[in-house]
């Protein structure tokens, strides 16, 4: 039992202040705790980042790429969501 | 109609392929993409595992502790690369304790070139500048593999590596410019490892099974004797500035072709080497082997210690 794999982990990396987090890999660990000097060794080396956050992999849940069509077609035939959809007249400014 | 969908589907993967719209993990994928993948990103993973392997070797016997310290960190980039890999074959759904035990085993494969011995300093100078060289001819074009986690990976490799080649081509120069035993010393380690760097990109077009399949999906950019011609059109001039002789007489530039004539590589070495009969293959896979059996008290320890601190944190 105790030889067992350690779980997967996905590793987010925040590059610098102002920055959300990005997610950058995974990698194998026995707790949240070496996941995070897992992570500080493997993806921050040279500087890319100053904030860790990791997660089992296992608590992820993702969208089903079958489905994309549904779930996003639906908003490429609303354009008036967008301001270049509005005809300005000339000689109109900050608008 | 099942082989009829299957036959929709593979036609809608090709024309994403076509388009350069990048395959993620979850995406349908023909079962033939998912195994070549799993097969390369796993030899790719192996071979930056065991290329820590000749270089470990001079850790300790660095001349200085600037030498050490870079060395350290390269073999440490590899390790990191290695993890990198296998984490993407992961997102393809392969197991990567089976992968480690094909490697243990001798069922899979790694670089080949990493079954020569590393005898002298020189041979960290030229396996920087020539091994890492050619990888990065490999990889270079990998980073716009048609697979996004490879490609991602690749990305990160190459970001990484090009320090790798730097410090090779300085222990070059700087020994070039020594006495003429370190000279010597930088021709022999030349010597030996320019062939097998040339092995490296794999068998000729001719006999590589895996090509033109791997083109048409973008995994491969560039068959393995355009990656090969690329990489001697590169280095023949930098051997020559820092005064080297290149071990091959029908060596030529050829002006018609803009590229340099090179002469026949010995599959038969290569082949032998793959195979499993080159110098090092049964100390490099042992020495895997045993560092796996060695080290697996720190796994079995760092599960206990996570299961008390659960334990402590739940009570």
């Amino acid at each position: 039992m105790t030889n067992k794999e350690w779980p997967l982990w996905e590793v987010f990396i925040r590059s610098k202040q102002g920055l959300s987090h990005k997610h950058v890999g995974s990698l194998r660990a026995a707790d949240a705790e070496m996941a995070i000097e897992n992570a500080r060794d493997v993806y921050t080396r040279r500087s890319e980042g100053i904030s860790i956050w990791v997660t089992e992999s296992n608590n992820m849940f993702a969208s089903n790429p079958n489905e994309a069509d549904s779930l996003y077609e639906p908003s490429d035939s609303k354009i008036y969501r967008h301001p270049t959809f509005y005809e300005v007249p000339d000689g109109i400014e900050h608008m | 109609m099942k082989e009829q969908n299957i036959s929709i589907l593979e036609q809608r993967f090709q024309e994403k392929i076509d388009n350069d719209i990048k395959i993620e993990p979850r995406d349908w994928m023909p079962d033939n993409y998912r195994q070549t993948l799993i097969r390369q990103i796993s030899q790719h993973a192996h071979s930056e595992i065991v290329g820590m392997l000749p270089e470990g070797n001079w850790i300790t016997r660095a001349p200085n502790l600037r030498r050490k310290a870079v060395l350290l960190a390269k073999v440490q980039d590899e390790a990191g690369h290695g993890l990198y890999l296998y984490s993407a074959t992961e997102t393809l759904g392969a197991d990567r304790e089976e992968l480690i035990d094909d490697l243990h085993s001798g069922v899979a494969k790694y670089s080949s070139i990493f079954n020569y011995p590393t005898v002298t300093w020189a041979d960290m100078g030229v396996i920087g500048w020539l091994v890492d060289g050619a990888a990065i001819m490999n990889q270079v074009p990998l980073c716009r593999c048609s697979y996004g986690p490879y490609a991602r990976a690749m990305v990160r490799v190459c970001k990484e590596e090009s320090f790798h080649q730097r410090q090779g081509f300085e222990i070059m120069t700087n020994l070039m410019k020594g006495t003429s035993e370190q000279k010597a010393m930088a021709q022999d380690a030349f010597n030996r490892f320019w062939w097998p760097s040339l092995m490296m990109f794999g068998p000729s077009d001719a006999d590589s099974k895996h090509t033109e399949q791997s083109v048409k999906w973008k995994i491969k950019r560039h068959t393995n004797d355009e990656l090969r011609q690329m990489f001697v059109d590169a280095t023949i001039p930098q051997a020559e500035l820092i005064g080297l002789t290149i071990p091959d007489k029908d060596l030529k530039w050829n002006e018609e072709r803009g590229h340099y004539d090179f002469g026949e590589i010995n599959w038969d070495e290569f082949w032998q080497v793959v195979k499993g009969n080159g110098p090092c293959n049964k100390d490099r896979v042992d020495t895997r082997r045993r560092a796996k059996e060695e080290g697996m008290w720190v796994i079995e320890a760092a599960n206990a210690y996570a299961e008390k601190i659960k334990v402590r944190k739940a009570s």
